[in-house]
């Protein structure tokens, strides 16, 4: 079962490219590891392998969810399929 | 998977077992590092732990040192120590640490005698060491005693989906066997810290924790001169597409799997509360980690990697597994487990969690390791505060 996209939570709105990279476009096949459930998302960057995905629209200061967790805030508003990374969110610790 | 109950160890004076047979020349401070490697040079089969410190340091730093020194030389994975030191007070002092084992280890010190008199005597005494440690056999030892210390470096969003959790998979299954576990790196749970706390087995282990995470975060932001944005996450983490701390303390946090923590030990201290998972109060930087942790005396360790970390420990081997399919194609010459097909739902969780006990057990029974093999021997002391 092929999967380009897993995501760890549910509540996730972040999922991590695990196949070499996806390309801007690309229909992509995600898997939910918590209740090993599948969706679906169309990219908007090209996203290296480990790299996040937005999985919903997300707006500046709004709160990344990975592994269920909060792991930081948006700084730059973010669109469902954009890449997410240093450019767009920031650590809301130190 | 049926678990083997055993594995070929070397048994110790103590009782507890190694999975290496080391005869270690152990220099007490930087300027004996000298007499320390001619001796290691002269004698096959001996190795020279060459450091940087243990010269005018004080109070808890000083003990930390000291810890580290007689905790090196106890580990079960060392037969015979030789201790070299330029004064005769702190060299004795760590002989007599040592000595507590019952394990040979014999003292020397520089002053009034000068290098080349020195090397000679520890020379005579290391090869009489290493030739007594030579006819030592593996024998059968029972699970319970293997001591697994896990670290994780250059980690990426690999490690927190895969190989950590393949590490966490094999602690939930070794810890009903009674195997001693530990994991550390203070600074690198922070976001996760509040989560941490909640898998203390006891009230008391949980506040030791926060109590310990605190005090390391508030020396962070004391000290810090930035965000840390350049430390943590590292460059390597960044480009591996970890994007904050928060993301990689929740990744970090996989390696223990299920398992509740029974107390919070002090850097370099050997547990006594019996078998489980420890919390050791650590930098997460690799070598400085793992070198704390083979001094409290842990005897094979478990390192997931995500871009590929190379660090490697004189007398605790470490064994590498990764879950990033580039890692394992680009630097597969590091990696000793591969749990890459992960990824691509090839393998379940289980499965590699049984992958790694095999490979480790494995290592227990004397296959060299990556790291091993390759000559790595990062002995890297924690040293708290300038000297006096």
């Amino acid at each position: 079962m092929a999967t380009d996209i897993i995501i760890h939570d549910k509540k996730d709105n972040v999922g991590v490219v695990v196949i070499e990279k996806i390309t801007p476009k690309q229909d992509c096949a995600c898997w939910i590891m918590e209740d090993d459930s599948s969706t679906n998302i169309q990219s908007v960057d090209e996203i290296p392998l480990g790299h996040k995905i937005a999985m919903s629209d997300l707006k500046e200061g709004d709160t990344i969810l990975k592994y269920g967790h909060d792991i930081g805030k948006v700084v730059k508003s973010i669109k469902k399929g954009e890449h997410v990374h240093v450019h767009n969110v920031k650590t809301k610790k130190w | 998977m049926e678990i083997p109950k055993s594995f070929l160890g070397y048994k110790r004076e103590n009782g507890r077992a190694g999975t290496r047979n080391h005869v270690i020349i152990l220099p007490v401070d930087d300027i004996s590092n000298a007499c320390a490697e001619a001796v290691a040079n002269n004698i096959k089969g001996t190795i020279a732990l060459p450091h940087s410190y243990g010269r005018l340091q004080f109070g808890a730093d000083l003990e930390l040192h000291f810890r580290t020194m007689i905790g090196t030389g106890c580990n079960p994975n060392v037969a015979a120590v030789i201790v070299i030191g330029i004064e005769p007070k702190w060299t004795k002092k760590i002989v007599d640490g040592i000595a507590k084992t019952g394990k040979p280890v014999e003292g020397f010190h520089i002053e009034r005698t000068g290098d080349i008199g020195t090397t000679m005597k520890a020379s005579k005494k290391a090869q009489e060491f290493v030739m007594w440690a030579s006819e030592k056999q593996r024998e059968e030892c029972p699970l319970s005693d293997l001591w697994i210390s896990v670290k994780c470096g250059e980690s990426d969003t690999t490690s927190g989906l895969a190989a950590n959790p393949t590490v966490g998979n094999l602690m939930d299954k070794l810890e009903p066997l009674g195997v001693h576990l530990c994991f550390g790196e203070t600074s690198e749970l922070t976001g996760a810290e509040q989560v941490c706390a909640t898998r203390g087995a006891t009230k008391e282990a949980s506040e030791k924790f926060m109590k310990t995470w605190s005090s390391y975060n508030d020396f962070i932001l004391k000290e810090a001169t930035d965000d840390l944005s350049e430390s943590q996450p590292t460059a390597g983490n960044i480009a591996g597409g970890l994007t904050t701390i928060e993301e990689k303390a929740f990744g970090n946090f996989q390696k223990i799997g299920n398992c509740k923590f029974i107390d919070v030990l002090e850097p370099a201290e050997e547990p006594t509360k019996g078998k489980g998972l420890y919390f050791m109060d650590t930098s997460s930087a690799a070598a400085e980690c793992v070198t704390l942790q083979a001094a409290a005396g842990f005897n094979i360790h478990l390192f997931p990697t995500g871009q590929g970390n190379i660090v490697g420990n004189p007398i605790e081997p470490v064994v590498k597994l990764t879950a990033n399919p580039l890692t394992v194609k680009g630097m597969g010459e590091h990696i000793d487990c591969d749990v890459s097909k992960i990824l691509s739902r090839e393998m379940n969780l289980s499965e590699a969690g049984d992958e790694l006990i095999k490979t480790t057990l494995r290592v227990a029974n004397g296959r060299l390791t990556c790291a091993e093999a390759l000559g790595h021997r990062e002995f890297v002391m924690t040293k708290l505060y300038r000297s006096a």
